[in-house]
C-alpha cells in the first residue's frame, strides 16, 4: 500500500534520477554526440579538461570567483539587514521584511536581468567589470536568507541579552559573543545553501553576457560552457564529464565545510 | 530617536534595493531616444506606451500572448503535477509504516542537493528519442514524478505534525489510506500545499534553463524564452518592447507576491526555502 502513494515518486527518482546519473557518468567516458552511437574514449574526457582546454580552466576560475565574492557578499548583506530589521518592532518590521525579500523572487528572472545589463551597460562591455555586475545581482536577491537570519535572531532568547546588560556588555560584545554564536547553526545552513546554488548559477549569467559568456570570456560560468559543449556543439559525453566534475567539486566542498562547522558552528549545549 | 533613526536606514537602504525595479519601469515607459540619450534617468520627461504595443507583438514573429499562454501552461501543469505528486510521496513517508521507509527518504532528501546537471544529458537523450524536444512534456512530466523532493520534504515535516489520532479515528470509522489522504490528511495540509503551489509557480515562471534546452520553435516559446530574443540585438531601437515585455513578465509575481507574501515569507523562514 505505501507503495502506491510513493509510485510516481520512486519512478522519477529511478526513472530521472538514478538512472540518468548512472548513463551520464558511463557517457563521460566516451564521445557521444546525440546521433551515432557513444565510442569509449576512457579517461580522455577528463584529461582534456584539466590538461587541454583552457578555457575549461577559465570557467572554473569564472565560477570560483563568482562563488568566493557572491556568496559572503549575499550573507553579509542579509545578516546586516536582519540585524536592522530585527531592532524594529511589529508592522514595521513585516513591511520591510516583505520589500526586501521581493527581489529574490524577481531577480531569477530573464526580464529583470535585462534591466541589470542595460543599467550596467558600461560594466557590462568590459571584461575586468562583467563578472562583478553578475556578483551585484547575485547580492541584490539577499531577502531569503535575510528572512531566515531574521528568523534565527528571533529565536535567541532575551534574557541572554539581558544578562549581557547588567555584566555591562555593549552592543558590539554583544554581538560577537552572544548574537553570532547563536546564529551560527543558521549562517551555516545559509552557507552550505548558498554556495551550492552558486557553483550552479545560470540564467543571470547566460542573460548579461549575452549567452556566450563575454566579453573575453570574463562571465563564462562553468553552467554556461556545460551548454555549450553539451547543447550548442553537442559533445555530450564532455559536457558529461563537466558535470561529473561539478558534482563532485560541490560534494567536496559541502563535505568541508561540514567538517570546518564543528569549530565555529554551536549548537547550543549538546555538543 | 535610534528608533526613528533605524526606520530612517532602512527607509534608504530599500529605496536602493528597489532602484532596478523602478528603474525597469521607468525605462519601458520612456521613448527610445529619450533612453539613449540618457539610460539612467528615473523619470522620463516624456511618457510612452509604445513599448508596451511593441511588446505586445512580440518577437520572433510570435506574439506576446503566444509567450504568455505557453508560460501559463508550463507553470500550471508544474503545480499541479507538484503538489499531486509530492503530497502523494510524503504522506507515505510522514503517516505510513514500511520498511524501507528510512533509506527512501534519506534518499529523497540527498536528491534535493545533487546539482541537475548530472542527469540532464541523458535526460535529454531520452526526451530526444520519444520526439518530445520542442514539446512541454519534459517540462511538467518530471514534476508529475515528484522530481523537486524539496516540497517532498516540506509536506513531510507539515504532515508530521497532524495529530496521529485523526489517523485512527479515521480507520474506527473505515477510512483506508487513500480515503485518510483524501479526506484527513489532505484538507489539514493546505498551507504546506499553498506554500508548494506558490513557489512551483515563481520558480517555473522564472525557470530559464530549462526552457531553454528543450523548447525550440518559436511557437513553443515560454516568455524567457521570448526575452531572449532580445539578448543578441544590441540595436537600441529594441528597448522599448524589450522592458516593456520583462515588466509584463514580472507581473504575474509582482501580483502573486502582493496576494501571498505572508506565506512565501512563513515559507522561507520555517524551511528555509531558497527563494
Amino acid at each position: 500500500m505505501p507503495y502506491l502513494f510513493l509510485a510516481p515518486w520512486l519512478l522519477g527518482a529511478i526513472g530521472l534520477t538514478v538512472a540518468p546519473m548512472v548513463v551520464s557518468l558511463y557517457l563521460s567516458f566516451t564521445d557521444y554526440d546525440l546521433f551515432n552511437e557513444p565510442r569509449w574514449v576512457g579517461l580522455d574526457n577528463y584529461a582534456k579538461l584539466f590538461g587541454d582546454d583552457p578555457r575549461y580552466l577559465d570557467s572554473v576560475g569564472v565560477t570560483l570567483t563568482y562563488v568566493g565574492w557572491s556568496v559572503p557578499a549575499k550573507l553579509l548583506l542579509a545578516l546586516s539587514v536582519a540585524l536592522l530589521l530585527n531592532s524594529l518592532r511589529g508592522k514595521g518590521q513585516a513591511f520591510f521584511r516583505s520589500a526586501f525579500y521581493a527581489p529574490s523572487l524577481l531577480g531569477a528572472s530573464v526580464g529583470l536581468a535585462l534591466a541589470w545589463r542595460a543599467i550596467f551597460d558600461t560594466w557590462v562591455d568590459t571584461p575586468d567589470t562583467a563578472l562583478v555586475t553578475i556578483v551585484l545581482l547575485s547580492a541584490w536577491q539577499f531577502g531569503a536568507p535575510m528572512v531566515i537570519f531574521l528568523a534565527g535572531l528571533q529565536q535567541i532568547p532575551r534574557d541572554l541579552f539581558d544578562a549581557a546588560a547588567v555584566d555591562g556588555a555593549g552592543w558590539w560584545r554583544k554581538l560577537a559573543s552572544i548574537t553570532l554564536p547563536m546564529l551560527s547553526p543558521v549562517l551555516f545552513f545559509n552557507l552550505v545553501l548558498e554556495t551550492i546554488h552558486a557553483f550552479q548559477a545560470f540564467t543571470q549569467a547566460f542573460v548579461v553576457s549575452g549567452g556566450r559568456g563575454g566579453p573575453a570570456d570574463s562571465t563564462l560560468f562553468y553552467t554556461l560552457y556545460l551548454y555549450e559543449r553539451g547543447f550548442t556543439e553537442f559533445r555530450m559525453g564532455y559536457a558529461s564529464a563537466m558535470a561529473w566534475v561539478l558534482l563532485v567539486a560541490i560534494a567536496l566542498i559541502t563535505a568541508v565545510l561540514f567538517r570546518t562547522s564543528r569549530y565555529w558552528v554551536f549548537y547550543g549545549d549538546e555538543r | 530617536m535610534r528608533r526613528a533613526a533605524t526606520f530612517l536606514l532602512c527607509l534608504a537602504a530599500l529605496a536602493l534595493v528597489l532602484y532596478p525595479i523602478v528603474w525597469l519601469v521607468s525605462a519601458s515607459l520612456t521613448p527610445v531616444e529619450d533612453l539613449v540619450a540618457n539610460l539612467r534617468s528615473l523619470f522620463p520627461g516624456r511618457v510612452t506606451t509604445d513599448g508596451y504595443a511593441g511588446a505586445l507583438e512580440g518577437a520572433g514573429g510570435e506574439s506576446f500572448w503566444t509567450f504568455l499562454g505557453n508560460s501559463t501552461i508550463v507553470a500550471s501543469g508544474a503545480v499541479v503535477g507538484n503538489v499531486v505528486s509530492c503530497s502523494l510521496a510524503a504522506y507515505a513517508f510522514a503517516r505510513l509504516r514500511f520498511r524501507l521507509s528510512g533509506p527512501l527518504f534519506a534518499f529523497a532528501l540527498v536528491t534535493i542537493m545533487l546539482p541537475a546537471h548530472v542527469t540532464l544529458i541523458p535526460q535529454y537523450v531520452v526526451f530526444q528519442r520519444l520526439e518530445m524536444i520542442d514539446t512541454f512534456v519534459p517540462l511538467i512530466l518530471p514534476k508529475l514524478l515528484a522530481t523537486d523532493a524539496f516540497f517532498v520534504f516540506l509536506m513531510v515535516q507539515f504532515m508530521r505534525g497532524i495529530p496521529r489520532e485523526l489517523d485512527e479515528a479515521a480507520k474506527i470509522d473505515g477510512c483506508g489510506p487513500i480515503r485518510n489522504y483524501r479526506y484527513v490528511v489532505l484538507p489539514l495540509s493546505r498551507p504546506a500545499l499553498v506554500t508548494t503551489a506558490i513557489f512551483t509557480f515563481i520558480w517555473t515562471w522564472n525557470d530559464f534553463f530549462s526552457q531553454l534546452i528543450y523548447l525550440s520553435s518559436t511557437e513553443n516559446y515560454t516568455i524567457p524564452m521570448g526575452l531572449r530574443l532580445f539578448i543578441d540585438q544590441t540595436s537600441s531601437s529594441s528597448y522599448g518592447p524589450m522592458f516593456a515585455m520583462s515588466v509584463l513578465s514580472l507581473v504575474p509575481i509582482g501580483l502573486f507576491f502582493l496576494a501571498f507574501q505572508r506565506f512565501l515569507v512563513a515559507g522561507v523562514a520555517t524551511t528555509g526555502l531558497k527563494g
